[in-house]
Formats: structure tokens, sequence, C-alpha cells
């Protein structure tokens, strides 16, 4: 059943109960369990918004704010991206997500051989400022915080976003953008990776550099344990790998001699909400004390607000079912519920049709009305951690941090993230879980409404089954207009501008100068992503990936 | 038909998209499963395929695409495939394939199509249909 092992007597009771972090559920809880593992009110969890913030990072929580929401979105060229954004925000979502095609995401332009067949499919198409101008028009980006869901090119785009609003007469000091920029976790699970792994960090580096010194109210990079979990990590080792990846990063700035103190407060989190519900609320409450606990342990930070795990807690594509897909609907809500039991600050929720495809606008506020009804309707504003005090909670919750530490001792014992990443032991590891865990799931042993009624796989056959959801199309035109869009950029630009701008990025990438102010100027003299990459790929090389077996 | 003791098969990631775990999971499943199965990794373009099928004298090359592109992509393969005589290899795709687009994707020349939520024994009984 779900996710969990669950072993039953012969008649059908449950006996065991095994949750995927590897940790045993007993049929009951009292004061007895929270005795034996030590518990105290004031180590453990603090009064709401105190250290070390396992309950919440505000005194009030969802009274003084609710969550944001952030729906994923983006599609076809940055005109259809723009009408979709003002559909989401005049309906009431309150922040944006950014969703890019995979020619963007990996450094192409919609003209390049490579984009064929994928302009505007996965994501809008961008090429140059003049897309980003486009898109964003109309957004009040003093008021609209953007997340940019892209990594090996994050600093472009954070530049983009950066050009964009000076053009509409913002401030860099006004505007708040959270690029993904995680490129550690892109080469684990989700694979818009692009350059090597020393590179790739390096730009990392450089963009929490120019955060800090240039963008006061953006947040740099955005820790991605979400996709590392969809590629088959236990949630335990998906908050342990998002730590381990957020040191490197940490080791990247401090090495251009900058203290911690000075940049982890901009850290943001984007973390997954699939699975057993008592298992993701134990999981967020013991991440938010171990984050905490860590900055000020081992990196001396001492600012209350900069030990804050601010995230993004989101419900789980890879929970969603193409069988019977409304079904996804209810799913959504009870993950948004454990989002919500959990003090998420920023949510957002895979639409119950993406099995399929990306979601049409009815999906989309599909998503967006059962946020609201947590907030609004049925009292998850009321009281701060109400699960606070649960036998079972509390313990489960210690359990949960002893695991995350767990799996990040043996990551340590690898020597660290970038070295298991580059030899491969990290994903080896959860391609490894994620296909013993498919087998359960196929066998019976894992359980999910819809898919495996009977446990057999006989009923598993996708191939068979019926779609009667209205599903977002792909259009061919959208392909066609952003190369001609770029065929006239390309013919109107001026070209002087543009050669200096990326003859400056290229001496910077070669040496050890931050990238960053030389990208916002290549974005302003109208140079494409796919010109801007090129620099990088000339300098850095692409990352060759270990073998997986 | 021809028939195999062992069959080759080439897990090949075409294009930019990098959701790889189905492509990992079914090419240890078909390992599993007795099968030779080599990995392609990812952002592979279309010659790179070509170039890997020919020189592992593969039997079977089974795309996994999830960014909705499988349908150019397989009409390009196909061609490429006969001009450059891959003819006595059979083309597979999985990933998230609409429902509808399977009979398309048979009509092009692609011998089997395993959309997602297939079952591994889905997917190694298929292939070896495709050699009885």
């Amino acid at each position: 059943m779900g996710v969990a092992k669950y072993i039953k007597d012969e008649r059908g009771a449950i006996k065991e109960v095994v949750y995927q972090s590897g940790i045993k559920v007993k049929p009951a809880y009292g004061p007895e369990d929270l005795e034996k593992a030590g518990f105290t009110y004031e180590k453990d969890l603090g009064a709401p918004g105190e250290y070390p913030f396992t309950r919440s990072l505000h005194p009030q929580s969802y009274r003084s704010r609710a969550w944001t929401t952030r729906q994923y979105t983006g599609f076809g060229t940055p005109e259809e991206t723009n009408e979709r954004f003002k559909l989401m925000i005049a309906n009431g979502q309150n922040g944006l997500n950014v969703a890019f095609d995979l020619p963007t995401q990996m450094g192409y332009d919609s003209d390049h051989p490579l984009a064929e067949g994928e302009v505007g499919r996965v994501g809008m198409a961008i090429d140059s400022l003049k897309d980003f101008e486009t898109a964003f028009a109309g957004i009040p980006l003093d008021r609209i915080g953007s997340g940019l869901t892209i990594n090996a090119v994050a600093t472009i785009m954070m530049a983009m976003y950066q050009a964009t609003a000076e053009k509409s007469g913002y401030s860099k000091n006004q505007i708040s953008t959270t690029p993904q920029n995680d490129i550690l976790k892109e080469m684990i699970g989700r694979g818009a990776w692009i350059f090597p792994v020393e590179h790739g960090v390096r730009l990392v580096g450089d963009s929490i550099e120019y955060a800090v010194k240039e963008l006061p109210k953006s947040n740099p990079v955005s820790l991605c344990g979400y996709h590392i979990r969809e590629s088959g990590a236990t949630p335990a080792q998906e908050i342990a790998y998002a730590f381990e990846i957020a040191k490197a990063y940490i080791d990247n700035v401090t090495n251009r001699g900058i203290k911690p103190e000075d940049f982890v407060g901009r850290f943001s989190f984007n973390f997954n909400v699939y699975g057993n519900l008592w298992e993701q609320i134990a999981k967020f409450r013991a991440a938010r004390k171990l984050w905490a606990k860590m900055l000020k342990n081992e990196y001396g930070v001492t600012d209350k607000k900069k030990l804050f795990l601010r995230g993004l807690f989101g419900g789980g594509g890879s929970g969603l079912t193409k069988e019977q897909p409304e079904n996804n609907i209810m799913r959504g809500a009870y993950y948004a519920l454990g989002a919500a039991l959990s003090g998420a600050q920023t949510t957002a929720l895979c639409s119950f049709d993406e099995a399929y495809t990306i979601p049409t606008p009815r999906s989309a506020l599909l998503s967006l009305r059962t946020l609201e009804m947590l907030m609004d309707e049925v009292g998850l504003r009321d009281t701060v951690d109400p699960l606070a005090g649960s036998y079972f909670i509390e313990t489960l919750t210690l359990e949960m941090e002893e695991k995350i530490l767990e799996e990040m001792k043996e990551v340590q014992k690898w020597g660290g993230m970038v070295k298991s990443i580059s030899n491969g032991f990290i994903q080896r590891k959860v391609s490894r879980q994620a296909y013993e865990f498919e087998k359960g799931l196929q066998s019976g042993e894992y359980r999910k409404v819809g898919l495996n009624p009977e446990g057999t796989p006989e009923t598993t056959d996708a191939g068979n089954e019926k779609t009667d959801v209205e599903l977002h199309e792909y259009n061919e035109e959208w392909a066609i207009k952003s190369k001609s869009n770029l065929k006239e950029l390309r013919a109107t630009r001026n070209d002087k501008e543009v050669t200096s701008s990326l003859t400056a990025l290229e001496k910077a990438a070669k040496g050890t100068e931050n990238v960053m102010p030389h990208l916002v100027k290549c974005c302003h003299a109208y140079a494409t992503v796919g010109e801007m990459a090129g620099v990088f790929r000339d300098a850095f090389g692409e990352w060759n990936e270990p073998d997986f077996y | 038909m021809k028939t195999k003791n062992k069959i080759r098969v080439l897990i090949a990631k075409p294009g930019l998209d990098g959701h790889d775990k189905g492509a990992k999971i079914v090419a240890l499943a078909l390992r599993d499963a007795g099968m030779e199965v080599i990995y392609s990794g990812l952002h592979q373009t279309l010659d790179q395929i070509m170039q890997t099928a020919t020189q592992e004298a593969v039997d079977v090359i089974g795309l996994s695409i999830m960014s909705g592109a499988h349908l150019p992509i397989c009409e390009k393969l196909i061609g490429m495939m006969k001009e450059q005589g891959l003819t006595d290899v059979y083309l597979t795709v999985g990933g998230v394939i609409p429902h509808q687009d399977i009979p398309k994707l048979k009509e092009m020349g692609v011998a089997e199509v395993f959309p997602g939520g297939i079952s591994f024994e889905g997917i190694t009984t298929g292939m070896n249909k495709l050699f009885e």
C-alpha cells in the first residue's frame, strides 16, 4: 500500500509498516517513545519562529501570511506565456514559476538544428531579451517574484530578468527572482546539464556572489531535493543530498572570501511532497531543524533569519498516474495538505493532466483552487504547526533527523557531493532504487490507486487506456514564429555591441572574473541565449556523464 | 523475422530532454530479463544514436522520449535507418506517448510502442515477440 512497505498477516491485518527512508512505524505511540528518544521541547522544537525552527520559521506562520502559490507555467512563445501568467495572477496566484523549453534550458537558440521539434514544447522559448520583455510585459516585477526553472544557463536567465526589469523602469534592488540554478541536482536527476561539474559549480558561485552584491531581494539558488526524489531517492536522501549539494556551493563561495553569514540566507529550497503523508511532514520538520543547526554549528551563522530553510514544498509529479487521471486531482489535494501541515512558505501542484503533457488553463486553475481551499476553507491558517506534540509525529521527526544525517555521512564518506556525482555513485544508487521501487509497484507490493488495483502487472498496460481528458496541444506555429523573430532580431540589433559584450564575456569565462555583469551587458545588447551559452561551451567544454551501470 | 539467443538493445535518449529515470530502469529491467543492454547516456543526436547502433550491432533501438517530440524524432530516425541500411534493426519507443499517437508511430515503421505505465513484463514480452 502506498509507497511504504506493508507486511500483512493472513487475514489482511497490517503487521509491519516500513517507510521509504527505512523507519519502522509502530501501531501506537505514547509518552514513553518521546522519553526513549530523549525528546525535549526546548531542544527539539522550540516556540514557533524560534531556533531550531522545527515548528515554523515565523511565530504566527499562516496567520500572518498564507503561503505563496507558484504554479509552474510556460509554453509556446512569450506571448502565450504572458497571457497564461496574467490569467494565473488574475486568479489570485501571487508568484510566478517560469517553465522554459528544452532548447532554452540547454543553451540553444530556436533555429539551432538540435532545437528542432522542441521549440516552445515543454516551456516557453527564449532567444533574447526581446522575448523576456514580451513574457513579462505588464507584470508588476516589484510585487510579483519569479522562480526561473533553469539550471545550466541560470546565470543567463538571471541577467535577462535584471535587464528586463531595468528596461521596464524597475531597479535591480526592487526585483525578486529565484532561478533554480542547482546544477549538481541536475546531474543526479532531470538531466539539463551542459558544462563539466567544476564549471557548473563555478557559475552557481558567480551568481551567488553577484546576488549578494547587486540583487538584494533575489535568491540565486533553489536547492532541489524535488528532482532527486523524483529520480528515485528516498525522502531522507532527498533532504540529505540537497544539504550536501548546498555545502558544495557554500564551499565555492567562501573560497572567494565571502562569509557564509553573508549569503546562506539567500538559499531557498524546492522539495517534494510525494509519498507517505506522515513521513513527508516529519521530513520537513526535521529538515528545517537540521539546516538551522548545520548553519549555526558548522558555518558559524548567527543571524536568526539566515538560518531559515525557506522553500517551495510542492506536489510530486511521480505520484500522478496516467490511468484514471482525474484521481490525480484528489492526490494533489492530499499532497497540498501535507505541505500545509509542514508549514510550506511556497507551494505548487502538478496538475492532474501532467502525466500526459503540460496543463491546460482549466487544470492549472484547479490546482490553484485546491491550494486556496486549504488556506481559506478548511482551516489550515488557524494555528501554527498543529501536529506538534503528537507522540507519533515528534518521534518520527527525530527518527527522520537521524536518517537524514546517516545519508549525509555516506556522501561525506564518498568524498562529498562533487566527487560522488563526478564518479556516478549517487546516480547509480538512485537509479537502482528507482528500479527496485518500480518493480515493487508492478508486483503490487506498493499500491497506487487506479494503477494496480489487484496488484497484477496486466492491469498496468497503459497502452490500452482511454483518455477523455482535454489535453494541451502543441502548436507547430510557435517554432516558426520564434525562428522568424530571431531572424529579425539578428538583422536589426547593433552587431558591434553584441560582439564586444560577448568578447568581454568570453574573457571573464576563461578567467576568474564574475560572468554576471558581462551577461547583463550581453542581454541589454540583445545577444542570444545560444550566443552566450556558446561562449561558455567554448570556454568550459561539456560534461561527460559517468557510466550508470 | 529472425530469432535470437540474446537480444542486443540500445536504450537511447534522443534530443535535449534529460528525464532519464525511465530509460535507466528499463535498461536494468531488460538486462535482468537476459538481454544485452547498452545505454546511450543523455542528449544524444540521432547521428550519434545511429553510430552507436551500428558500432554495437544492436538488434533493437529503444528510444525514451518524454518531451512530446516522439513523432518528429521517430520519423527522422526511421528515414536515417532506411538511408543508411539499418533495416534489420527494430525501432521501439517508450515514454510519455499519448494513446492516439501509437497508430501513427506504427504506421511510420516503429516496431513497438511502450507508453509510460506499461510493465517491465510488457516491454520484455513486446521485445521478445519481435524475434519470434
